[in-house]
């Protein structure tokens, strides 16, 4: 069993490696190609399992292989893994629902043309967020973080001739970036204090004792540091808005972003580092705690609002994972650890549910993702009705049976105790019942009503897509028999306490609020959204009732609170200004020095060119003619007559003596 | 009318200048060679005209040049007829105004 704590490195290892394989295949080996992406996803969900395992032998299970990568000068940079309860349980989420979505994909991208080049990025993607979860040193976790972001580029920009699709990856890629940014200077930071980025390293780990020690008040700013990163990955306010436009990729990758990776990186990352936000904590409160709460409060409201306001139904999803994150985020920021993972893992089940039941829903409606044009989909597609019912209620957070009820509950609890202010608490109970309104209102639109436009011919999905479906619906109710207040035997597992079963205090107060919230949100959806989808089954796009009821509302809501549009305005127009500037700096100013002094050198030039050619060559030329000249004239008074001679000897010898005579 | 030397030297001139002129104008080989003879002729008559009327009369001094000029004059003709019968036979001509060979 010891083999997998020494060899953990192997999880993410195998999905890379298969995903390197696939790459070398050709556009035909579509068989091969997923057969391969699924046997490295198998065995690493059965490394992971083992190695979950292996960390409930003993309570708060830590195993830490460091490895020196290279040296340089005294100072040596080590990375290594580490295996916990937070690694493990995030591992086996990872693994099984990333095999649940690999399965899914088989039967969703049947009919594309780069059915291996999707699985070869898809296994990519799952080996890297397994490499974020068993990193043991801040470097090799951004190393692999940075490598989830690549990845989700080149998913959601999978369908490159589509416009759209490669804006939207270029968007998620640098706004992740601007968030990454402060990770990196956190995390130099860090390095400069604590001299390790290593987690654990026998008490010299930067979240250990001593590390921590050297850290002093600037644990505060390195944690908001590393936070941005949380922010820009998770989607959080005010990074959030790429989150909604990686609804172009295909259906498989939103519910793999939204549910297994990407966006649980952030949430992880919080988690695993949690010492350098709670370190000082008095009462549990620290400033950076406080930040990550009310940045939390801010994404859960807000992002449940826009989603009352969304018609397609990917967007309503992905703004119900931008509150749900908004939640873990509230429930880390009050200190309730535990409850804000247990909520990622099972939002991790149930978002994925509820993502491949939207893919199979547009699969049904031949690529239609308008929920205005579905509807009275129940009685055609008996399989995803059900299992997207029981995702939607275990979003909405219904008590009881749902994974998701109980995790809700034990953030609420968690919110309800932070010693600051109670107003995290009632906002956050007021996001339930938006949870409840707004997944109401997709389920009377898709599933009940006229059939329209999109629905006359659907048909319900290959089981190769309803399998997954099945299975995640099982484990979203089954899992909730382990974190019950009965038995938080979860609870127990991450925190390191002993569980002990209980069932008195299997009903508590909370429950009563949060039934009556989520049946309140229900009833209230069910009778805002009834006459929905009973109009006119030939009308395009019909009003929405709370359209109908308050228009301007509406608008805010629909458009999103014109966030995108208000970043056009300031963010990117300062730096298309910026980028404007340095444009005509670099064309004008730079550019013109340099032809300056291009034109001084020509300058130059052309004067000695002068010089050699009118100057030095002229006066050889002019001197040569000369000599040219003489010589012709001079050869011309050599006629070869010899009489001409003589003649000029005789006048020349008369003409002397005359001067002769003269002189004399 | 006695002779004096004046007489000769301007007989000797009138001589030369014959020759002169038909070595400068004449156009056959020939005739330049029978001035050339003229002008010779004219230098004899010179060095006889002044052995005569110099000073000291008596040895035969200015008789033993001539006679020794006469005899290379014979030997110069036989050169330039020998000269002008090669140009001949090789230029098919003897008209000096077409042997310019050494024209500049």
């Amino acid at each position: 069993m010891n083999w997998i704590a020494a060899n953990l490195w192997l999880i993410p290892a195998v999905p890379l490696a298969a995903s390197l394989l696939i790459l070398s295949f050709p556009k035909s080996g579509r068989g091969p190609a997923a057969a391969l992406a699924i046997i490295g996803q198998v065995a690493a969900l059965t490394m992971s399992i083992f190695a979950f395992a292996l960390t409930l032998q003993t309570h708060s299970f830590r195993a830490v292989q460091n490895f020196t990568w290279f040296t340089f000068g005294d100072q040596a940079l080590r990375i290594g893994c580490v295996l916990d309860p937070l690694a493990a349980v995030m591992l086996v989420m990872i693994a099984l629902v990333g095999l649940c979505i690999f399965v899914f994909s088989i039967g969703y991208m049947a009919e594309d043309k780069n059915f291996t080049r999707f699985f070869a990025y898809l296994s990519f993607f799952s080996g890297a967020m397994l490499g974020v979860v068993i990193a043991n040193s801040l470097l090799l976790l951004f190393i692999f973080w940075e490598l989830v972001g690549l990845a989700s580029y080149l998913l959601i920009g999978f369908w490159i001739d589509r416009p759209n699709a490669a804006v939207a990856a270029k968007k998620a890629f640098i706004t992740t970036r601007i968030g990454d940014m402060g990770f990196f200077l956190g995390m130099l930071w860090l390095y400069g204090r604590s001299g390790t980025l290593l987690f654990y390293d026998g008490g010299n780990g930067c979240l250990e004792n001593a590390g921590l020690l050297a850290l002093g008040a600037s644990a505060t700013f390195i944690a908001l540091l590393i936070f941005c990163g949380a922010v820009g990955k998770s989607g959080q306010f005010p990074l959030h808005v790429w989150l909604p436009d990686a609804m172009e990729g295909p259906t498989p990758v939103s519910a793999l972003i939204h549910a297994a990776t990407m966006v649980a990186a952030g949430v992880f990352l919080v988690a695993r580092v949690y010492p350098l936000f709670s370190l000082g904590a008095i009462n549990g409160v620290t400033p950076s705690l406080t930040v990550v709460v009310w940045i939390g409060v801010i994404t859960a409201l807000m992002a449940s609002l826009i989603a009352l306001g969304q018609f397609d139904i990917k967007r309503v999803l992905a703004y119900s994972t931008v509150s749900q994150l908004g939640l873990m985020m509230v429930s880390l920021g009050v200190g309730g650890v535990a409850a804000g993972m247990m909520h990622l893992i099972a939002h991790g089940f149930f978002k994925a549910l509820l993502f491949l039941g939207s893919g199979s829903v547009i699969h049904a409606c031949h690529g239609e993702q308008d929920i205005r044009k579905m509807g009275d989909l129940r009685r055609l597609m008996p399989i995803t009705f059900p299992t997207y019912a029981i995702g939607m209620m275990a979003l909405s957070g219904v008590p009881f049976f749902f994974f998701g009820g109980w995790t809700k509950e034990e953030i609420l609890h968690a919110t309800a105790h932070w010693p600051s202010s109670r107003l995290p608490y009632y906002l956050m109970l007021a996001g339930v019942v938006l949870t409840a309104l707004y997944m109401t209102r997709q389920m009377i639109y898709i599933f009940f009503g006229n059939r329209r436009a999109a629905s006359e011919h659907a048909h319900e999905s290959p089981p190769v897509m309803t399998m997954p479906l099945i299975v995640l619906a099982i484990c979203s109710i089954a899992f909730s028999v382990v974190l019950t207040p009965a038995w938080p035997w979860l609870h127990g597992y991450l925190t390191g306490e002993a569980a002990h079963f209980d069932l008195a205090l299997l009903i508590q107060p909370m429950l009563f609020v949060s039934l009556v919230l989520v049946g309140g949100g229900v009833a209230l959806g069910v009778w805002m959204y009834r006459k929905a989808g009973i109009q006119d089954r030939h009308r395009a796009a019909e009003t929405d009732p709370l359209e109908h009821a308050q228009p301007a509302l509406f608008q805010l809501l629909e458009n999103k609170m014109w966030l995108d549009e208000l970043y056009a305005w300031t963010v990117i127009s300062w730096s298309r200004m910026a980028a404007r500037v340095a444009d005509w700096m670099d064309r004008y100013v730079w550019d013109g020095l340099v032809h300056a002094f291009g034109g001084l050198g020509q300058l130059f030039g052309i004067f000695s060119t002068n010089v050699d050619e009118f100057g030095i060559n002229a006066g050889v030329d002019e001197t040569t003619a000369g000599a040219r000249g003489l010589g012709r004239v001079i050869s011309g008074w050599h006629s070869g007559q010899i009489q001409n001679y003589l003649g000029a000897v005789g006048a020349a010898v008369i003409a002397l003596l005359i001067l002769y005579a003269w002189l004399a | 009318m006695t002779p004096t030397l004046q007489l000769f030297l301007v007989v000797s001139a009138t001589l030369f200048s014959i020759g002169l002129l038909a070595v400068l104008s004449r156009r056959h080989a020939i005739f330049i060679l029978i001035g050339i003879e003229l002008m010779l002729a004219a230098a004899n008559l010179n060095f006889i005209a002044f052995w005569r009327f110099g000073p000291q009369p008596q040895p035969p001094t200015g008789v033993m040049i001539a006679i020794f000029a006469i005899a290379i004059a014979a030997a110069e003709a036989a050169v330039g007829l020998a000269m002008v019968i090669a140009v001949y036979r090789h230029y098919r001509t003897t008209n000096v105004d077409q042997l310019d060979q050494l024209k500049g």
